[in-house]
């Protein structure tokens, strides 16, 4: 099928132009990729990315949806044919595209780059870019086309449709496994951002009194006026990152907002509860409204700041950080690069989107490759800007930041000592100056990713749009990665609570009624319970919780997508497109790689920094000795039994994903051999209304 | 100019849900007015509008 762009413009200048894309590309790329020692411009990053990604887009995704699922510009959508004014509405495009991408790009694609760095830019940016391109769209894209196919069906219950019920029922534990993790790495991303930061903390705390104002303004006094909301809401937000300035500078003020890990760890747990409980438009509405314009806002300015700036890279191609012994989260560059960045290249969440909200507004089944394939992409680039803002800072200093002290030491003079003597040069008055600059009282072993990426925006955005601010420049950056994070604990617990109180249902059904109060608090209270305990631990574990955290929720993210695949490649195969399956298929026996060997090396590795079971058992050997005193004694019994609970989620991920597999290839070959299974259950054609000029059969 | 202003504060406004009561409205008037139902007002509208969109997986990481 021709496209547009070509019908409008000659065909040789077409080409031509699009060999120029390829060429600057592949310099772009080749010139990043074979550096080695100088540095390298941000602008190159930009380049290359910009450049794989419009390829990827006008060639890959025009061949998968003019070959591979055959998208039908006639066929009534599920936004046409059950046209009710709410859930499916025919939309423009470009409004689906601005919704579907405010619900795809979260903290994950931010964080992930930055602890992925540890490596150096060159594994992290090829995997986004690489990975992004021929994984993660497609798979954004052929789980929307499944869902557009299937009246906006879901994904858990297309896993139960074309899968059958072991793969339905792995779908939706998956899910509910993967919310917990996520929210509690998050929670631990905000938590360490705050930390002993009163300025921080008065920023964070202030965005919940706004975003409840702005909720009662918008269901009181303005009903529905959502963009006056929005601008009154995002005013105060910049007050709240000025006044916290003013609150860190006076010396009573700033003691009620300085607090240590475990307990701010218990407000946020504290807040998770009261926003899952609290009517929607009181908080959860409000802050989203607020995070998505500021996500969207910020998002764009550090993408010009970036193109203005053209900022030196520092961190060089590959650091000695590939052999497994970083600083950040222990294991080699192969899996963990891969389970480190998720989001950003490919992420088994926005299949969940995909086929959530998305597939009922779209108003043409055409613009399944726009919406699917674009958006992702653009997630991508934000990934690829994260990895700029962490590489721009000295490697030194983004190592001072990112270690934790029980690695490092907790004195600041050890601190620089170990990671100098790493080939980072770093020291202890440029430490103290940056975190006077930034008006922290120390950035040491802020873990997490949230502080190294708002000092890498800080500097960025100072440096392009004036010098004088960077400290409030880099609270405005806590400010908005905490608000978006806040944004998601609310929603996914909610989310998981809705979950749990159907799971819980099939038994009780008086549980399943969402509005019936015990079961709303006994459900809220226990996914609660859940995230919160692997949050307040994180807080309390001497390696920082990140390091452990992390690499769980990055297998949980990979299991879920290669659920979505499973599902999409079932789907091609059945549906006749068996010889196209490959585009479906490699990616996941990409991520079955990747994720079983990362959950092997997590569960079985003799390094203790990354076997959960060897860390576990040195510790017991060491409290049986009496090697441990004090402190490390008392807390001892707690982090053993904590590595074999993250030792028993690995193992659990790790079958679930190969249960999927088994199914997905027993189900499969039943297919091709003609034998019995559970049949498409993709609807009938319909031809559409909207398409005027369409000759329709 | 002003024409392409105007049309980039409409796709704001679509995007945003601002004009969400206003579509909700056109859309009542064109399929449900005949068959009597009853036409929500604007508080309503929205109270009804924001339960409804929270439930579900609505944001990602």
């Amino acid at each position: 099928m021709p496209s547009k762009e070509t019908n409008q413009m000659p065909r040789p200048i077409a080409i031509a132009i699009w060999i120029g894309v390829a060429i600057v590309g592949a310099a772009a790329l080749g010139g990043i990729a074979l550096n080695r020692g100088e540095p390298v411009n941000g602008m190159w990053f930009i380049l290359a990315a910009v450049c794989v990604y419009a390829l990827g887009y006008r060639f890959y995704s025009a061949f998968l949806a003019a070959k591979v699922l055959a998208l039908d510009p006639t066929r009534a959508t599920p936004a046409e044919r059950f046209s009710d004014g709410r859930d499916f509405v025919p939309t423009n495009r470009w409004v689906v595209f601005g919704h579907h991408f405010a619900a795809i790009a979260g903290p994950g694609p931010l964080i992930g780059p930055t602890l992925a760095a540890q490596f150096g830019y060159l594994p992290g940016t090829l995997w986004i870019i690489v990975g992004a391109t021929l994984g993660g769209c497609v798979q954004d894209f052929v789980a929307l086309f499944c869902s557009i196919r299937r009246d906006g069906r879901s994904l858990g219950q297309m896993a139960r449709d074309e899968l059958g019920l072991v793969g339905g029922a792995a779908a939706l534990v998956g899910v509910l496994a993967i919310m917990i993790i996520l929210i509690a790495v998050l929670g631990l991303v905000v938590v360490n951002a705050m930390r002993h930061s009163p300025w921080a903390t008065s920023t964070v705390a202030a965005t919940i009194p706004i975003a409840i104002m702005i909720g009662l303004f918008m269901r009181h006094l303005r009903p529905g006026r959502v963009l006056e909301g929005t601008a009154i809401g995002v005013v105060l937000l910049l007050l709240a990152v000025f006044g916290g300035s003013w609150i860190d500078a006076s010396p009573t003020l700033r003691s009620w907002f300085d607090y240590d890990g475990p307990a701010l760890a218990l407000m946020v747990i504290l807040y998770g509860f009261a926003a899952a409980v609290l009517p929607v438009w009181l908080l959860l509405a409000p802050r989203d409204y607020l995070s998505t314009f500021m996500k969207i806002g910020t998002i764009v300015a550090l993408a010009i700041a970036i193109v203005i700036l053209n900022p030196e890279v520092k961190m060089p191609a590959l650091t000695q950080f590939t052999d497994g012994t970083g600083p950040i989260f222990g294991g080699k560059v192969f899996p963990f690069v891969f389970i480190t960045i998720a989001c950003g290249a490919i992420s088994g969440f926005h299949a969940l989107i995909a086929s959530g909200t998305t597939p009922k507004l779209l108003a043409n089944e055409r613009d399944a490759r726009f919406i699917g394939y674009g958006a992702m992409a653009v997630e991508s680039f934000v990934a690829i800007m994260a990895m700029i803002a962490a590489c721009v800072l000295d490697p030194g200093v983004y190592f001072a930041i990112n270690s934790p002290a029980g690695l490092v030491g907790a004195q600041a003079a050890d601190a620089v000592a170990v990671i100098s003597s790493w080939g980072f040069p770093v020291t202890v008055e440029q430490m103290q100056g940056l975190a006077r600059e930034m008006g922290e009282a120390t950035l040491f072993a802020r873990t997490g990713g949230a502080p190294s990426l708002a000092v890498g925006m800080a500097s960025i955005f100072s440096s392009a749009f004036g010098d004088s601010l960077l400290a409030v420049w880099y609270h405005f950056a806590i400010m908005f990665e905490a608000l978006f994070i806040l944004t998601t604990v609310d929603a996914g617990t909610r989310v998981a609570r809705f979950m749990l109180q159907d799971l819980i249902g099939n038994v009780f059904p008086s549980m399943a009624r969402t509005s019936w109060y015990p079961s709303v608090l006994a459900c809220s209270g226990l996914v609660v319970a859940g995230w919160g305990y692997f949050l307040y631990f994180g807080t309390i574990d001497p390696l920082g919780g990140i390091n452990s955290l992390w690499p769980l929720f990055g297998i949980a993210n990979q299991m879920l997508a290669a659920i979505a695949l499973c599902v999409a490649t079932t789907i091609l195969v059945k549906s006749g497109k068996a010889r196209f399956a490959w585009v479906t298929a490699l990616p996941l026996a990409w991520l079955v790689v990747v994720t079983s060997s990362a959950a092997w090396e997590k569960l079985f590795s003799a390094d203790l920094r990354v076997g959960f079971l060897s860390h576990a058992n040195d510790l017991a050997e060491q409290l049986a000795t009496g090697k441990l005193a004090g402190a490390a004694a008392e807390q001892a019994p707690r982090l053993i039994f904590n590595d074999r609970l993250d030792a028993a989620l690995t193992l659990f991920f790790l079958i679930t994903v190969w249960v999927l597999v088994v199914e997905t290839a027993r189900v499969c070959r039943a297919a091709l051999a003609g034998k019995s299974c559970p049949p498409s259950t993709e609807t009938a054609h319909v031809p559409s209304r909207l398409v005027e000029d369409w000759v329709r059969d | 100019m002003t024409s392409w202003a105007k049309r980039c504060w409409a796709v704001l406004r679509e995007m945003s849900g601002d004009d969400a009561y206003e579509r909700y409205v056109a859309h009542w008037r064109a399929s449900h007015a005949e068959s009597g139902g009853v036409l929500l007002d604007r508080a309503a509208f929205f109270k009804e509008e924001q339960r409804r969109k929270w439930e579900g997986v609505k944001r990602c990481c």
